[in-house]
């Protein structure tokens, strides 16, 4: 099969689940006639028709309310997002509803919410966000963000699958930037479940997105130096892998955490906290972050590229941590 | 545009005249029931009372068929006891059992069953519920089940965004929704005259273009046969529909509040209009109902209440190792939804899908994506241009090709997407 860029293979997840299972549907922002702002759902309303390919008013919290009330039909919707910055007009709906469901009437709702996040495309302050943070503090909602078109799309059908709310994640600076052969035919990756991309045993780089990519990058530059960095790829967020970020740590000793989102706040707190609490004896130095600052989302190149985290600063910081 | 209607009394069988009788009764009996627990200390956090509005609570649901869905507010013990839930689901709910519905997880009327009932269970953020029956409606069209959906809002609750964000949805959509707006004239301490510069609030729906009736919310018989014919036509395809009941909150916000801000002419009018007291009158007068008759349905009421109260007075708390359990679905037996479909799944399956949509929209579109593998979109510099090829990787653990370093690909990129919403 030929490569594939990480936009078709969310279109081919939806695509071959809609196939696969009626109860499948599509809601949002033009992603009918249009087929999507980036083009996610293109060819799925020819395909599937007007009542499962629905083009909705700018009304995120009806997406989202929708979505939840036809689940309760039995129906799995996937409600998107056009710009996953949009989610903060749906915060009430999705974290007092729909996250609340199953814990308190045993009414799970079986959506997925969908949509482009992330910066480096210069989208500016209200289009680049990462908001992942938002939700793993909401209980009831699982927290994916994909790195890649293999991944995106096992990932995308699990998510689809799943009995419970999910947050899906696609970093738009991937999504036509990289491309990926995958197997034919149907295939799933669970959700909770990292993966080693890279192994190597003087310290453990912690990541997921777009900045798995500049991890890697950084970690190769820190080869060529004689320091083996081991890059883990996270995948999901909620649930979180301990498993597999213990079994690391407990080889390398070493732990950096690289994310997009802003640092305050982010997952690599969480992170450094859950290896005091589990793998204190096994640390030889500081849990390290890189991350983006903690402001806005600039708009200007100059002041983005400043913002974001990079191969360099991923280096840098490592460089410091295999000191310990 | 839509004008508001006044839809005509309809003349009831003996048995539904006393239906409503024997609801309305059992609402107050419930609720004088819990206030009489509440001064007990037995009531966990809050009771809401809907005195005076039980008409609407009762005549609206009782328009419903059994396959319809609801979501009932705060205020709507009527509609969750003509729907089919037993009085005991309700005292549990209130003091917290470990019996009730949602075994002391949530409280109050904060409770519903998707798999028998159809009852969709409210949150305390109100128009939250609008878009959500709104889809219920929709997934209710799609598998060709002819359900309607209902739910309830109060003046207060009207003025959400979410309000109308999910009665234009529902518009748009031409579901088959009914929303009963029960203008009490206070949200909390606010009267509808601060919070709305209207007269009628069943104004708005020419605004979605919908429908709308405005109904005296203390005649149980007007209620009904409004809301009987706005769900008859909601269910033949009309759309959503608005219907704007004029009552009054004769109690507090809540048991704690004393409401004195309430002027003394305006509670003295409300109270003369008792819903119960008039129907009663009505009954007797119209020879529905005599005193033997009354008698029977006061004892039966109180024998189920009796029963009821001591069963929920009887059972225990939760225990606390359910505090932890239950936050996420596990497994595939907590999902026992499937979808009930009552037309053919190949209408809505490949090849016959892509066939004519329900509802049209006159010169838009064709039916079909723009399909075009490079096409532009959002943000330019994610264009293909910028693609690299491939490299081969056989392990899916390994990354995909990697991409262009960040610092240079931006720069480099050619034409960049302006178009921001």
């Amino acid at each position: 099969m030929a490569p594939i860029t990480f936009l078709e293979a969310i279109r081919q997840a939806m695509f071959e689940e809609m196939a696969a299972d009626p109860s499948v549907v599509l809601i949002g922002e033009d992603v009918g006639v249009y087929g999507g702002a980036f083009k996610t759902s293109d060819g799925l309303l020819e395909k599937f028709g007007w009542e499962r390919v629905i083009d909705t008013p700018i009304s995120e919290s009806a997406i989202i309310g929708a979505a939840c009330g036809m689940s309760y039909l039995g129906l799995r919707p996937i409600a998107e997002m056009q710009f996953i910055d949009f989610i903060a007009c749906c915060f009430n709906q999705l974290t007092n509803f729909v996250a609340k469901g199953h814990y308190l009437w045993n009414a799970p709702a079986p959506i997925v919410v969908r949509g482009p996040s992330g910066g480096g495309v210069h989208g500016g302050p209200f289009h680049s966000a990462n908001p992942e943070m938002y939700f793993l503090h909401t209980p009831g909602m699982k927290i994916v963000y994909p790195s890649t078109p293999y991944d995106a799309k096992g990932l995308l059908k699990a998510s689809i699958r799943d009995n419970n709310p999910v947050l899906f994640f696609e970093h738009k600076f991937l999504y036509r930037r990289i491309k990926e052969e995958i197997p034919e035919g149907d295939y799933t990756v669970p959700l909770g479940k990292a993966v080693v991309r890279r192994e190597g045993r003087h310290l453990t780089i912690l990541s997921y997105a777009a900045m798995m990519h500049t991890s890697l990058e950084a970690a190769e530059a820190l080869a060529k130096e004689g320091i083996e960095a081991e890059v883990i790829d996270l995948r999901t967020l909620m649930p979180l892998d301990e498993e597999t970020i213990l079994q690391s740590i407990r080889k390398t000793n070493k732990c950096l955490v690289v994310h997009e989102d802003t640092k305050t706040g982010g997952i690599s707190g969480e992170i450094a906290a859950i290896l005091f609490e589990k793998a204190f004896h096994d640390l030889d130095g500081p849990v390290l972050r890189v991350a983006s600052l903690d402001t806005p989302v600039p708009y200007a190149p100059t002041l983005e590229e400043a913002f974001l985290p990079n191969a360099q600063k991923v280096f840098t910081a490592a460089k410091d941590l295999a000191k310990f | 545009m839509p004008a508001t209607e006044t839809a005509a009394k309809q003349k009831l069988s003996r048995q539904q005249y006393l239906d409503l009788y024997y609801f309305m009764r059992l609402n107050r009996e419930v609720e004088d029931t819990m206030t009489r627990l509440f001064r007990q200390n037995k009531i966990v956090g809050g009771l809401y009372s809907s005195l005076g509005q039980e008409a609407i609570s009762v005549g609206s649901a009782y328009a419903l068929e059994k396959k319809d869905w609801m979501a009932p507010m705060i205020r709507n013990i009527g509609a969750l006891l003509v729907k089919g839930v037993p009085p005991r689901d309700i005292f549990t709910q209130h003091m917290a059992k470990f019996t009730s519905p949602t075994k002391g997880k949530d409280g109050t009327s904060h409770f519903g069953d998707l798999e028998n009932l159809h009852i969709v269970s409210p949150i305390s953020m109100l128009g939250d519920l609008v878009p959500v029956l709104t889809g219920v409606a929709m997934a209710g069209r799609y598998l060709g089940q002819k359900i309607v959906a209902m739910t309830w809002i109060g003046d207060g609750g009207s003025s959400t965004g979410v309000f109308h964000e999910g009665l234009n949805l529902a518009a748009s959509q031409k579901a088959a929704f009914v929303l009963i707006l029960e203008n009490n004239q206070w949200a909390y301490s606010t009267p509808v005259r601060r919070q709305v510069p209207i007269e009628n609030l069943a104004d708005r729906a020419k605004a979605y273009g919908i429908s709308s009736y405005i109904v005296d919310g203390n005649d149980p018989v007007a209620v009904y046969s409004t809301a009987k014919e706005a769900v008859d036509r909601a269910r033949a395809g009309e759309g959503p529909i608005l219907i704007e009941a004029k009552t009054f909150r004769r109690r507090g916000h809540a048991q704690h509040d004393p409401a004195e801000y309430v002027p003394k002419e305006q509670r003295e009018y409300w109270e003369k209009r008792d819903p119960i007291a008039l129907y009663d009158k009505f009954l007797t007068t119209e020879k529905i109902l005599d005193a033997k008759g009354k008698k029977e349905i006061e004892d039966r009421i109180k024998t189920l209440l009796e029963k009821d109260r001591e069963f929920a007075e009887n059972s225990p708390m939760p225990p606390p190792e359910l505090a932890s359990q239950g936050v996420y679905c596990t497994g595939d037996d907590c999902h026992k939804i499937r979808p009930k479909w009552e037309r053919p799944i190949a209408e809505v399956t490949p090849p016959k899908s892509s066939v004519e949509p329900v509802w049209t929209v006159e010169g838009f579109g064709r039916g079909k994506t723009s399909s075009r593998e490079n096409a532009p979109i959002h943000f330019g510099d994610t264009q293909p241009a910028a693609v690299e090829p491939a490299a081969k990787t056989k392990s899916p653990a390994k990354p995909a090709a990697k991409p262009p370093a960040r610092k240079s690909a931006p720069a480099k990129s050619a034409a960049r997407g302006k178009a921001r919403r």
